[in-house]
């Protein structure tokens, strides 16, 4: 049987006739003048005839929804014994006034509350930030005294997991970086003859600064987001809650590990970048420039000096704190839920990659001040 | 409102690659019926319903629904039974990243060609209906575990299905919430005429709601009992229905029997 809605009204009394199947029923051409008739007669009552109405859905009860609510509103009485028991009941539960809440939506604020919230919110997270690497450093302290609460086997975990289960990807990415180095140096010295100088742009280049930036990155990607996510999780899952009421310091048991396996492993790893880079460099210098190994090697050797070395293991030794440390906080200043996870894996990433920048500035400005 | 739709269960095997959970069990589910399926943690309840919401096949047996064999049916043909269910899962199971009313509205505007403003309305009565009246634009993380599941049941009702599944409805929730809860399945139930399927192991839960229901025993990997919750408690069929409708004995010791 098909769709049928139709009205009538007399005098003041307005009767709606619904007949059929209301299946995800929105006839606008029916129900505009049925909106009309109500909004513009103003009738003072409304009436139901169902008694041909077969199946219906929700969409016939937001219909009688709609005006319940107007008829609320206009002072209009809504007769609806005409209807179905259950379209009846469902109508009466949607009104039900005791279930209704009672809780309120936070306001929405103004420009310059915002303004200022977001100041409050700067502030905020630079004091959570200063707080917690006090409590990190605390935590290093109780680990140097022997009291820390920290499970040996955590530390040898991430140790594995930043240091034998990363050097595929470190290797592969250096390499490429070594390749491309010396391939855009080539151009340009070939143009004059001094090719050779290829292997000392890559050993000075990956050395000094390369190796511990392309090794940072990576662990940045990798092992600072797993740290975020891990935490995360452990948030969410109210295991950080678990442990603050067994009294044992998050930093202590889920930081410290996780922070002395990458500073230790991270100057390795920088080392390891230095190598494989200079590896890279050394195939475009002996298969596209057609130099000797031998010579290669020996340029390499004598633009190696053992300061920019240094300066480039520091460089990853700070970067494996930063790396840890921004994974950490943004795992435990997680919110608890899914999509917060997924944002703080986001942060630690980001903020690890904008902070190992920062300190570069900062490790080469003391550099150039000392002189070296 | 509802057409008659039933769900058949016929010789289903549950289980883990070769960990069987429930061993070759049958069981018919009414239309207009509240199904409770019960039993002790560890039975397969949620496994079973992970069976029947197709999140997992069978090791063997077919489920069907609407005389349609669920289980051999093809992706298709899947998708369009799965829409005259509704899930609600234990944690409510809604998309963080969306206000109540965006999770209400998914399944609105992923199956039905309703125009935005009565989507929105749909959106408003379903809402109401659950008692959550004003929370449209609310994110899942500022309410309540409670109302969380209202918010969920409010989806799963959303393309109003025949068939609705809910999973530990009482979990995590105190006993006026939970009551509330239940008041609501049977509203549903009444009102829409919708087939409702419960696993719970909720006493109070069970005997307040249920007009069917079957037993799953851990020890014999079947159905060791079924039917009215209430006839169960007065006949049992054996220990292990009686032990656990009982609470070990407790209630029959209180009620002096």
């Amino acid at each position: 049987m098909n769709t049928a809605l139709s009205f009538s009204m007399q005098k003041n009394h307005l009767t709606i006739i619904l007949a059929g199947d209301f299946i995800r029923y929105e006839d606008e051409r029916v129900l505009h003048p049925l909106w009309a008739q109500v909004r513009g007669k103003s009738p003072k009552t409304i009436t139901f005839d169902s008694q041909k109405l077969q199946n219906w859905d929700s969409s016939l009860v937001v219909l009688i929804y709609r005006l319940m609510q107007y008829a609320a509103k206009h002072a209009v009485q809504i007769d609806t014994t005409g209807l179905p028991i259950g379209l009846q009941r469902l109508l009466t539960l949607a009104f039900s006034v005791d279930r209704k809440p009672t809780v309120s939506k936070i306001p929405h604020l103004d420009f310059l509350s915002r303004i200022g919230q977001t100041v409050l919110v700067i502030i905020d997270s630079i004091q959570k930030g200063l707080r917690f690497i006090k409590a990190v450093l605390k935590s290093i302290g109780r680990a140097i005294a022997g009291t820390a609460v920290m499970r040996n086997i955590d530390f040898w975990f991430a140790l594995d997991d930043c240091g034998p289960k990363a050097i595929g990807i470190v290797s592969l990415i250096s390499f490429m970086v070594g390749l491309i180095l010396a391939f855009v140096g080539a151009i340009q010295l070939k143009t004059f003859g001094a090719q050779i100088y290829v292997a000392s742009l890559v050993a000075i280049g990956m050395t000094r600064i390369m190796g511990a930036i392309m090794a940072g990155i990576i662990m940045a990607g990798r092992t600072g987001a797993s740290y975020a996510a891990t935490i995360g999780t452990m948030q969410v899952n109210e295991e950080l809650d678990a442990l603050k009421t067994m009294g044992i310091p998050a930093t202590d048991f889920l930081v410290l590990p996780r922070i002395m396996a990458l500073v230790l492993i991270m100057p390795l790893l920088t080392m390891w970048a230095d190598f494989m880079g200079m590896i890279g460099g050394g195939a475009v210098g002996v298969f596209m420039l057609d130099i000797a190994p031998q010579e290669y090697w020996n340029y390499s050797i004598k633009a190696f000096d053992l300061t920019n070395f240094l300066v480039g293991v520091f460089h990853g030794f700070v970067f494996g704190a930063v790396i840890a440390l921004c994974g950490c906080y943004y795992g435990i200043h997680c919110g608890r839920n899914a999509d917060s996870v997924g944002i703080a894996t986001t942060k630690a990433v980001v903020s690890a990659i904008v902070w190992m920048i920062v300190m570069t500035g900062i490790i080469t400005w003391i550099c150039e001040a000392i002189g070296i | 409102m509802t057409q008659d739709i039933s769900i058949r269960a016929q010789n289903v095997t549950v289980g883990y690659d070769h960990f069987v959970l429930l061993d070759d069990i049958s069981f018919t589910v009414n239309t207009h019926d509240i199904f409770i399926i019960m039993g002790a943690s560890g039975g397969g309840k949620s496994s079973l319903l992970r069976v029947l919401t197709g999140l997992m096949p069978p090791l063997s047996g077919s489920i069907f629904i609407d005389g349609v064999d669920f289980t051999a049916a093809d992706a298709l043909s899947k998708e369009q039974i799965m829409q005259k269910c509704g899930v609600l899962y234990q944690s409510g199971a809604l998309f963080s990243s969306m206000t109540l009313a965006e999770n209400i509205a998914l399944p609105l505007q992923q199956y039905t060609d309703y125009s935005e403003k009565m989507i929105a309305d749909l959106v408003s009565l379903k809402l109401a209906l659950v008692g959550l009246k004003g929370f449209e634009d609310f994110y899942p993380s500022e309410i309540s575990g409670g109302m969380k599941k209202r918010a969920g049941l409010a989806r799963a009702l959303a393309l109003d299905p025949q068939i609705v599944y809910f999973d530990e409805p009482s979990a995590g929730l105190d006993p006026i919430s939970s009551k509330l809860l239940d008041d609501l399945i049977i509203d549903i139930n009444q009102c829409l005429g919708t087939t409702i399927v419960v696993v719970t192991h909720e006493l109070h839960s069970i005997f307040d709601i249920g007009t069917n229901s079957i037993f799953l025993d851990a020890d014999t990997k079947g159905i060791s009992g079924r039917g009215n919750p209430k006839d169960l408690l007065k006949n049992p069929p054996n220990a292990a229905v009686y032990n656990f409708l009982t609470r070990g004995g407790q209630t029959h010791a209180q009620n002096g029997k």
